[in-house]
């Protein structure tokens, strides 16, 4: 055995205020940790709890109305705080590196990408080719293959990916003893986040880095880190192994945030979530007692009156709660009560259709210059949606899932008639619907309706809550203002909101009661078809989670048909019967939920499955996909999905369009290759990591 | 980047076409009938026939602009009513004229409002920044004549160290003309410095707030090559635009310093074109001044695609 | 407590109790009182607002406050320096100097808010049909406002000046044209941004007339940016009305425009200054005031936005 190292990092009882106003609030308050060398440690907690704000601190770079008010950040021993801007310099060269959650802004645009890594790297002295041999080198330790053609780039010429690649190889130029991850993954696909995570991993165990990965993803953290601190408005309520993590949280808000998060395979059905009640606690509006107890199913008159302390628990964990020891001892459950509302109308897949659409095609034509104008070059477009084909039965979900680029947000316009579709038919129930929104009638509008992506932006902020319900309700269901009025204390209630909502305007909402007030609207004409874009991707994972159950709710009351759009492949699965996958404006792979989620997949879907996160930490012999998406103005020939296809053929799959391949009767994907050839290979595969997952004790 | 190009000097050709198509309606249409403009209120009809249909006004109006702008092109401005003269010669020298007076304030103006907007910017919200600012907006409001009549008064008037009067006599070289160009410059400068400090000032505010500034400050690197090689480098470049946008207010500024200073260049021209209802005259100003805007403008764009590489590489 | 909310998450007292009182008061009086206090809270937008609004008062009361009037050539009182008599002295055809500068702000501050406002409802009425029309309409007239922005706006004005002939209608007439496609281009790209708001489109998928969502969606999104330019045009409507005055193709005399005054006063200045420093003094400060009122407005309407 070692001796144990010092820890690089210690942080002692840290406190960070940020004036407002005549106000301060502390945004982070008394935290502790340490991490030595090589160890990964992660940050846990949604919006508001300061784990972004711990990590600027640690770095000595809070913006400027932002303070540490109490305690220290030691590096090496060393008190950040106390050295002076020159000192702090070095230590920003040479010891502490961040790698930010936007890369595309985090690199300088007129600037090109060997000059700013050469930056990083230099000593002073050496000669510029030197320094640029040893920025290539860098390059090529982050597994970028063409370095040259990546260093003579400009930020703007290479993907999201790309960008953090090069911010990582720019943090690591000068073996720093710290290295700080601030959500380096979230704004990235599931396929390169994959990737860019099996980087970081290696990287670590190759240079004996210690790790601060900051997160809202529990996944994530687990498969990097071996020690997790869970922040909540600002205070840390639990420090935790990751085996503990898997096994058994001691607070409740953990065990509720691992409660909250689907896993694939998991279905609202069978196994839902259990959500955490309520919203995040407001910096200027702290409970009195424990943070969490508004929120918490165990509070009890203590935990609404005074503070708890943060203690050791049994096996080395800190926990900040009052009623720990029952947990631990088993008296209590750190998991909510599983609802008993959620019924699930399991309709056999009758051969209506709800929603159809067949050979839908939208593509966009690309500017033409003059000059090609004069030359006749017909112009180019871009191939967002190519000969889709679905159907949504009544009743049921149908779930389209794909990253950003597949088409499946453009396949949803064109569905609504925010997009008029350049080809194809869509159908609802018998009518077909016309491409664009004005020639459609009031009836057909009342039956389809759309919850829109962004909360922020779906509600007129100088509309009151009321007034938004109210409009449709007077417009397409020809209601009086005041039986408008009930009925939209009535949909509030629907969507578990006080009647009292109805005055109020999006200002005054949380992003939740902001989506739960968009969803009751598009239910105000009660549709038969509802789309539902990305309705949940902007939200922390404990709203996310009530979320999904409401929609759930509303669907066995409603009986609407949900086509639920995500790139999120746990929450598709979590809500859908059924599930397609989309690559590149072409659907690749569809059926029912369980036959999609098992082999054989085509191979683009096994590269989804294999790319998330999972709390068991399984990730050996994982499907990751080289290159970026291919542009959709010229797609490749042959099979889309070649170019970056881990188990491509050859010459057919470059040259020929695959043929739809029938894996079970309703389970259907586009492959050349046949479903016995694929399922011997995946089958292997699947089983090889659900082994391990069960030798590594995955109890959850 | 040859797309660009392309599309900017379609853009430009565009602009030109419209803006002479304005100037046509106003002064070759509005006014009513031309002829008897010239000839005055007494005139007999065949006098005025004769020269209608010297001067085309018997044609349809297309072809009246076509012709109109053809003689343009050409070089043949028309002959000035009011002094019988050329007008392209009367208004080339003025032009001379002005472009000298522009040429000096710029050479003082742009570095020294940018270099103010810089440090302001990055004092941003410190005293320093909120008495350029505040003293900006302040100066921005002042019309050029407030502004031109202060600084007679106080450097020519009381201190005697420059002229008042600014009429130099045709063919004046610029080292000759130096002394009486410095105060109509300096209002000039006083114009362009508030409006462009201010738009310097945002952009630097704005580039300071860009995470690749974080990047820069975490590589380590010291706060002057953190601000010279990468805040400034993005910070300047939209300047160049407001540069080109400051020039459409030069111009206008110099019409009203010319006629305070008494400067004998194409605002002095103006103004007296106007009084005599020169119509060939004031055509021929407006639409030199919108060929060196719009120029200028274009210029200014060449110049910001060349230097950002988000365009150059397109 | 506040009763009747519920203590839900995000809501803010301070926009709770505005909530309640809206119902009481008429809207638009409120929401006044709580800009003005607004531009109070900032020494530089204070001062501002104070000029603007004394400004204001001498337009409205000029008469009553003025001794004299505008034309009168007292008998035998040229070229006098102020005195209490004449505060601000008079001029060399023996006008009063004071009352000219009072009975004056009627004039500019009539001539460029109505300018300021035909071309802000014009502007406003061509920009959102533009933008929300989309297409060919609205590429031809924003190709035809750009060009028309490629004329300096001093140069357009002299130039249709010089053809209509300066009178104060004719002033009016410019104003309008010359700041119709510059408001039009910012309400324009205001609501290209709207447009694409989800809050827009929901109100499509439900289905909204279009002038229906003009009106309820975006016009209340444009209005800020809308307030903050007016101020803006104001401004520039003073600096050009006045500019115009000077260069003797505005408005004519013997009205006391202040523009008019200074250009009439110079060849007098060595003997009568004041006829020419007191009409200039009462241009910069209106039109500082203005200015720095502006700016606070830009402040508290469009905050963290810049230039």
């Amino acid at each position: 055995m070692n001796k144990p190292s010092p820890p690089v990092l210690q942080v002692d009882g840290l406190t960070v205020a940020y004036r407002r106003g005549q106000q301060s609030l502390a945004a982070v308050r008394n935290v502790s940790l340490s991490i030595a060398a090589g160890q990964a440690y992660g940050l846990v907690g949604e919006s508001g709890s300061g784990k972004s704000t711990l990590a600027l601190a640690v770095m000595q770079y809070l913006p400027e109305n932002g303070q540490i008010t109490g305690g220290a950040v030691r590096l090496a021993g060393q008190d950040l705080a106390t050295l002076p801007r020159e000192q702090m310099q070095q230590v920003w060269r040479d010891q502490i590196k961040l790698v930010p959650q936007d890369p595309g802004a985090s690199l300088n645009p007129s600037l090109r990408i060997g000059d700013q890594l050469d930056e990083a790297l230099r000593d002073g002295g050496e000669t510029g080719q030197e320094l640029r041999s040893r920025s290539l080198e860098q390059l090529r330790q982050v597994r970028i293959t063409d370095p040259e053609r990546v260093a003579a780039s400009y930020p703007h010429q290479l993907s999201g990916g790309m960008q953090q690649r090069v911010l990582i190889a720019m943090a690591l130029a000068r073996q720093p003893s710290l290295l700080i991850l601030d959500e380096p993954t979230t704004n990235l696909d599931v396929t390169t986040e994959a990737a860019i995570l099996d980087l970081v991993r290696d990287l670590v165990q190759d240079h004996r880095t210690a790790i601060l990965y900051v997160s809202h993803n529990l996944g994530v953290v687990a498969t990097l880190c071996d020690r997790v601190a869970v922040l909540y408005a600002g205070e840390m309520v639990e420090d935790l192994t990751t085996q503990q993590l898997r096994l058994r949280p001691l607070h409740p808000y953990t065990a509720g945030l691992l409660d909250s998060v689907p896993r694939v395979g998991q279905r609202a059905g069978v196994d839902p979530l259990l959500p955490i009640a309520g919203n995040i606690a407001r910096l200027d509006a702290l409970p009195a007692g424990c943070v969490f107890a508004p929120r918490c199913h165990l509070a009890q008159q203590p935990c609404l009156d005074v503070r708890p302390e943060l203690e050791e628990t049994s096996d080395g964990g800190l926990v900040r709660c009052h009623r720990w020891r029952e947990i631990a001892a088993g008296e209590v459950s750190a998991s909510a009560a599983r609802p008993a509302t959620i019924v699930v109308q399991n309709d056999a897949p009758g051969d209506a259709s709800a929603l159809a659409m067949t050979g839908l095609v939208k593509r966009f034509p690309v500017r033409r210059s003059l000059a090609e104008m004069l030359r006749r070059t017909s112009a180019r477009q871009v191939h967002a949606v190519d000969g889709v084909s679905l159907h949504v039965a009544p009743r049921r979900t149908l779930g389209l899932v794909g990253e950003s680029g597949s088409g499946k947000t453009t396949t949803a316009r064109c569905v609504v008639g925010l997009a008029e579709r350049t080809g194809g038919e869509v159908t609802l129930f018998d009518i077909v619907l016309a491409p664009g929104l004005d020639a459609r009638d009031a009836s057909v509008l009342r039956r389809l309706q759309m919850v829109f992506q962004n909360p922020d932006e779906a509600l007129n902020p100088y509309r009151t809550v009321g007034d938004v319900l109210q409009r449709p309700l007077q417009r397409l269901m020809g209601l009086s203002p005041a039986e408008a009025r009930a009925e939209a204390a009535r949909l509030l209630e629907a969507v578990r909101l006080s009647p009292a909502y109805l005055d109020r305007t999006p200002g005054q909402l949380s992003g939740g009661e902001k989506q739960r007030v968009t969803i009751a609207r598009s239910f105000a004409s009660n549709p038969d078809v509802l789309i539902l874009d990305e309705s949940v991707s902007a939200l922390d994972v404990s709203v996310q989670a009530s979320i999904l159950n409401l929609l759930t709710e509303l669907q066995a009351e409603q009986g609407s048909a949900y086509l639920f759009i995500s790139h999120d492949l746990a929450a598709v699965s979590y809500l859908a019967d059924d599930i397609a996958v989309m690559y590149l404006g072409q659907i690749v792979e569809v059926g029912p939920t369980e036959l999609v989620l098992h082999p054989p997949f085509h191979p683009y879907t096994e590269a989804l499955l294999s790319a998330v996160p999972r709390l068991d930490g399984a990730t050996e012999e994982s499907i990751r996909l080289p290159g970026d998406l291919p542009s959709a103005i010229d797609p490749p020939g042959g099979c889309r999905f070649h170019t970056r296809c881990p188990r491509l053929l050859g010459d057919i799959c470059r040259e020929q369009e695959p043929p739809w391949q029938e894996a079970a009767p309703g389970h259907r994907y586009r492959c050349h290759i046949a479903p016995d050839e694929l399922a011997a290979v995946q089958v292997i595969a699947e089983q090889n990591g659900r082994l391990r997952r069960e030798m590594s004790g995955a109890g959850r | 980047m040859s797309r660009y190009v392309a599309r900017r000097l379609g853009f430009l050709l565009l602009t030109l076409l419209i803006t002479s198509l304005i100037v046509f309606v106003v002064t070759q249409w509005l006014p009513g009938d031309v002829a008897r403009v010239i000839l005055g209120r007494e005139a007999s009809e065949p006098a005025l026939a004769a020269l209608r249909a010297e001067l085309g006004l018997d044609k349809p109006l297309p072809v009246q602009y076509l012709s109109w702008l053809g003689r343009f092109v050409t070089g043949d401005w028309g002959t000035s009513y009011s002094t019988g003269l050329p007008v392209r010669d009367l208004v080339l020298e003025r032009a001379g004229n002005s472009l000298m007076l522009a040429g000096l304030t710029l050479l003082i103006a742009v570095p020294l409002s940018v270099f103010l907007g810089v440090v302001a910017g990055l004092k941003a919200d410190k005293p320093l920044d909120t008495t350029i600012s505040v003293g900006s907006l302040a100066v921005v409001g002042l019309p050029e004549f407030v502004t031109g009549l202060i600084l007679i008064d106080l450097l020519a008037l009381r201190l005697h160290l420059f002229p008042a009067n600014s009429s130099i006599r045709p063919g004046t070289g610029f080292v000759e003309a130096l002394p009486q160009l410095v105060l109509p410059a300096l209002t000039a400068t006083l114009v362009l410095l508030a409006y462009v400090t201010r738009l310097t000032r945002a952009g630097v505010i704005e580039e300071l707030r860009q995470g690749y500034v974080r990047t820069a400050t975490l590589k380590g690197l010291p706060r002057r090559t953190v601000v010279g090689r990468h805040v400034l480098r993005n910070a300047l470049l939209p300047t160049i635009t407001v540069l080109a946008i400051s020039f459409g207010w030069l111009i206008s500024g110099l019409i009203v310093i010319e006629n305070v200073f008494n400067y004998p260049g194409l605002g002095r021209l103006m103004t007296f074109a106007i009084d005599r209802r020169d119509l060939p005259l004031m055509q021929a100003i407006t639409l030199l001044t919108v060929l060196v805007f719009a120029l200028a403008n274009l210029g200014a764009d060449l110049l910001y695609a060349a230097l950002n590489p988000r365009i150059r590489l397109e | 407590m506040m009763d009747g909310y519920t203590a839900g998450g995000g809501s803010d007292p301070a926009s709770l109790v505005s909530q309640d009182r809206r119902r009481s008061l008429p809207a638009g009086f409120s929401r006044a009182g709580r800009l003005l206090r607004e531009l109070y809270a900032r020494p530089s937008s204070a001062l501002g607002t104070t000029l603007v609004l004394v400004f204001f008062f001498m337009a409205l009361f000029g008469p009553l406050i003025a001794p004299y009037s505008a034309t009168e050539q007292i008998a035998g009182a040229a070229r006098q320096a102020p005195s209490l008599q004449h505060l601000f002295g008079t001029d060399h055809l023996g006008r009063d100097v004071f009352s000219r500068v009072v009975l004056g702000a009627r004039d500019i501050l009539a001539l460029a808010g109505l300018g300021t406002l035909i071309a802000v409802v014009i502007g406003t009425l061509v920009g959102m049909f533009s933008a929300y029309r989309g297409g060919w309409v609205d590429e031809i007239s924003f190709r035809l406002f750009d060009s028309l922005l490629a004329l300096p706006a001093l140069l357009l004005a002299l130039l249709l000046l010089g053809v209509v002939g300066p009178s104060r209608n004719s002033v009016l007439v410019v104003l309008v044209i010359v700041y119709v496609p510059i408001v039009a281009r910012v309400v324009r790209s205001v609501v290209l941004s709207t447009k694409q708001k989800g809050f827009v489109e929901a109100s499509r998928v439900q289905g909204e007339s279009t002038s229906a969502i003009v009106r309820r969606d975006i016009f209340p999104s444009v209005t800020p940016a809308l307030t903050v330019e007016a101020a803006l045009r104001f401004s520039y409507a003073i600096f050009l009305v006045a500019s115009l005055g000077f260069l003797g193709v505005g408005v004519q005399p013997p009205n006391p425009d202040w523009g008019l005054m200074v250009s009439q006063a110079r060849p007098y200045v060595s003997l009568t200054p004041w006829a020419l420093w007191f009409p200039a003094a009462a241009i910069a400060l209106l039109v500082v005031g203005v200015n720095l009122a502006a700016d606070g407005l830009k402040r508290v309407l469009l905050p963290g936005r810049q230039s």
